[in-house]
């Protein structure tokens, strides 16, 4: 099982009822299994706020639920979850946050655990997906006995690695009673000082049980290196140190102070091994006990055995040197409609303040549109500010571009801003129908529910009219000319407006294509327009002319129309 | 028996996924503890990915280290190129002789490298093919894949009746047959 099924498992095996949440890499199949058992409400919010509240409505109704996300989601569910942390639970409350070492998928690499560490909120990780099943259903415990909701730690290298795990059955919860309780649930100043001094009070008990809580394990060896770790970290020090002594922690925030100061005086040399920030070692230091860590470790990317063998041995693990390759950064698919909104834009010489999705490589060679990109729905918000500083005559040649599943995300406000603010500038939705780097996730727009049931899908021409937006055009993404005349027009307008360039992603089941282009050498002037859109499909011969990869081709026709002399056609096949 | 460590690297959309569920699948069904680390997201879009397998009595490390993998199975050349220092000085590169353009080559900020097969072949044992010609002459060039774990099944240790079966549970319903006939295909190589 993958680390994210063994989680959706675990949670189905402590009872859960409802489950919310938003695509997200690392975090994404954890909905998607989930969703597969009987007994489980299971949703795509539109962001990770309204799945975080989602989750907390039904804890306090009294059922076990489940958020999960990636890390940078957490950042948007922070409100909150800073404060469900006061007001505790009723059923079990768990959240997964997925970070992401080695930035695989995401624009940061913030470390989640100290998130949990402000929000007060205690915090497991487990190292394996039995693990992760475990820990799952060990958090629904714990939450239910402190009062608290309880985070789950996983990164790319648990979430995406699969492992042998045990099964059980579910163990049908009973619904804890609702009780109204404006003291606990109702978070104004007066009550909310006494649930601080609940939560410290928590926080302290939690940290005095974790010295004997089965959870965290000291594994006896040879004294003379002990190593403190947790997650994943724990099996590249049990490969590169198998006689090392271990103090595997499951709970990873608060610490077990009494625990590890004896583990510590038993050891010659301390090491503290974990991915990204020093949470542990800091406080291990504060205690006033002395240790390596950061000092020999790296604070980015992820770790590996070969890693910690020549920092902590001393051990050079002689390998062959790389060979000099040509990199093969991510690209957009072939048929992708990003692709044919990027070249118009490209031809047109108009910037993008860009957004979180596949089109993110529109910033990348050829196409090199994209000039920002902060974090989901900042497209729009940031050429507003652009805008502000600089006068609506700056930005006449800059567009906001954002996706369909990243405009419901967090888009609608910062539209709803340009809109009240008296912006002029120009948002391109680009519109492929589904959430497309996650792997086709349904959102609000889809006419589908995470189950596949059909459902109410907002219209986006209709919400942008709503906002207040008096210009809004639709057109083919693949237009390329209509396209072209509509930004050309709605850039030079005074006042917001809104083109859904619309064509759904190439790759989606329901999107198969009867076509494929076909390159004719006897037209072919060698003048390389077809290739400026950068598809992967086209590859230039030794001659200049060109040949389509023909099992890669879907026949979007974005090269034919680019060709001026009739050197590429497509066919139905 | 000492942890086995195999690769699949190719470009994202390729199928390394499948494959890899078919290496997980086996090393389970042969009783052995396995871990499978993949990578999603915003890599398995046209870029360079990699899978890792490493099955045993007791796993630990889900990645695979360079000088360490015992199998390395390279779905295009210039990936076999780039992961090539992760296999042991005896290890097995199985690679499939297919050329696709990263977008450094297409744009002309970079150049595909010449010879790479004859290269490699001086320092470990390699087998090359064109899976994909032999994909079509079965009539299905999307399983160029299962061609390539037909090949690497020569190279380790499970019964060929047992990788049949774990075909048949992982390959969609409709193409069981194909994959089939692709295994043989790569084991008959």
């Amino acid at each position: 099982m993958l680390g994210n099924e063994a989680i959706a498992r675990g949670a189905w095996e402590a009872g859960v009822k409802v489950s919310a949440a938003y695509p997200g890499t690392p975090s994404t199949e954890i909905s998607e299994n989930i969703v597969k058992y009987d007994g489980v409400y299971a949703e795509w919010s539109p962001n990770e706020k309204v799945a975080m509240e989602v989750a907390i409505g039904a804890s306090m109704s009294g059922v076990r639920a489940l958020a999960s996300m990636k890390m940078v989601g957490v950042n948007v569910a922070s409100d909150p979850l800073y404060t469900v942390s006061y007001i505790g639970v009723n059923g079990g409350l768990v959240l997964v946050a997925a970070d992401d070492p080695g930035l695989y998928s995401s624009q940061n690499e913030q470390d989640s655990r100290c998130v949990a560490r402000v929000a007060q909120v205690p915090v497991l990780e487990p190292s394996d997906s039995q693990e992760a099943k475990d820990f799952t259903k060990l958090a629904f415990e714990l939450s239910e006995k402190y009062d608290c909701p309880m985070m789950i730690r996983t990164t790319t290298r648990l979430a995406h690695s699969q492992g042998v795990v045990e099964l059980c059955d579910r163990v049908e919860v009973e619904d804890k009673p609702y009780e109204r309780s404006v003291p606990k649930n109702v978070m104004m100043p007066a009550m909310a000082k006494g649930r601080h001094v609940f939560v410290e009070k928590r926080l302290k008990d939690m940290s005095e049980d974790a010295n004997t809580a089965s959870y965290n394990k000291v594994e006896w060896n040879d004294t003379k290196i002990g190593v403190i770790t947790s997650g994943i970290p724990y099996q590249y020090v049990k490969e590169a140190l198998p006689n090392a002594s271990v103090l595997k922690l499951g709970l990873v925030h608060p610490l077990p102070k009494k625990l590890i100061a004896d583990f510590a005086a038993k050891v010659d040399t301390l090491y503290i091994v974990e991915e990204l920030e020093p949470l542990i070692e800091e406080q291990v230091k504060a205690m006033g006990i002395a240790c390596h860590g950061k000092d020999i470790l790296t604070i980015q990317g992820e770790y590996s055995a070969n890693m910690l063998r020549k920092a902590i041995l001393g051990e050079e693990v002689k390998t062959e040197e790389p060979a000099k390759v040509p990199a093969r950064p991510p690209i957009l698919c072939p048929g992708c409609p990003h692709r044919s909104t990027f070249t118009v834009l490209n031809e047109l010489k108009i910037h993008g303040a860009g957004d979180i999705g596949c089109y993110t490589l529109g910033a990348v060679a050829p196409l090199n549109v994209i000039d920002t990109t902060v974090c989901m729905g900042s497209s729009i918000s940031t050429l507003h500010g652009m805008e502000k500083a600089k006068g609506k005559e700056y930005i006449k040649n800059w567009v906001a571009l954002i996706g369909d599943s990243t405009f419901l995300h967090t888009g609608i406000n910062s539209l709803l801003n340009m809109v009240y603010n008296k912006s002029t500038g120009t948002v391109i939705i680009m519109d492929n129908s589904t959430t497309g780097m996650t792997g086709h996730q349904d959102h609000a727009a889809t006419g589908k529910t995470l189950s596949g049931e059909a459902t109410y899908a907002v219209d986006l021409v209709d919400l942008c009219h709503a906002l207040g937006v008096n210009r809004v055009s639709v057109v083919n993404a693949f237009d390329t000319e209509k396209l072209k005349a509509t930004i050309k027009e709605e850039v030079a307008a005074d006042e917001v407006s809104v083109i859904i360039s619309q064509a759904p992603c190439a790759l989606l089941k329901t999107n198969v294509s009867h076509k494929k282009c076909y390159a004719l050498s006897d037209k072919c002037k060698k003048c390389g327009m077809c290739l400026k859109p950068g598809c992967p499909a086209i590859t230039k011969n030794s001659d200049g002319t060109i040949r389509i990869d023909e099992t890669m081709c879907n026949g979007c026709g974005l090269c034919e129309s680019r060709c001026k002399f009739g050197a590429i056609e497509s066919r139905e096949v | 028996m000492e942890t086995k460590s195999i690769m699949i690297v190719g470009v994202g959309g390729q199928g390394t996924l499948l494959t890899s569920r078919i290496l997980g699948g086996i090393t389970t069904h042969a009783g052995y503890d396995v871990k499978l680390s993949e990578v999603h997201g915003m890599a398995q879009r046209g870029g360079s990915v990699v899978t890792f397998v490493r099955y045993g009595e007791k796993v630990n490390e889900p990645i695979v280290e360079e000088g360490c993998a015992d199998v390395l199975i390279a779905f295009e050349r210039l990936e076999a190129l780039r992961y090539a220092h992760f296999l042991k000085p005896d290890g097995v590169l199985i690679v499939n002789d297919q050329r696709i353009d990263p977008m450094t080559v297409v744009t002309g900020a970079a150049e595909y490298p010449e010879g790479i097969i004859e290269g490699l072949s001086k320092k470990y044992k390699v087998i090359s093919l064109d899976a994909m010609e032999e994909a079509k002459k079965l009539g299905n060039p999307r399983v160029f894949n299962t061609i390539i774990v037909g090949v690497a099944a020569k190279h380790m240790d499970f019964a060929k009746e047992d990788w049949l079966t774990v075909i048949e549970k992982t390959v969609p319903p409709k193409t069981v047959e194909i994959n089939k006939k692709a295994f043989e295909a790569g084991f008959a190589f």
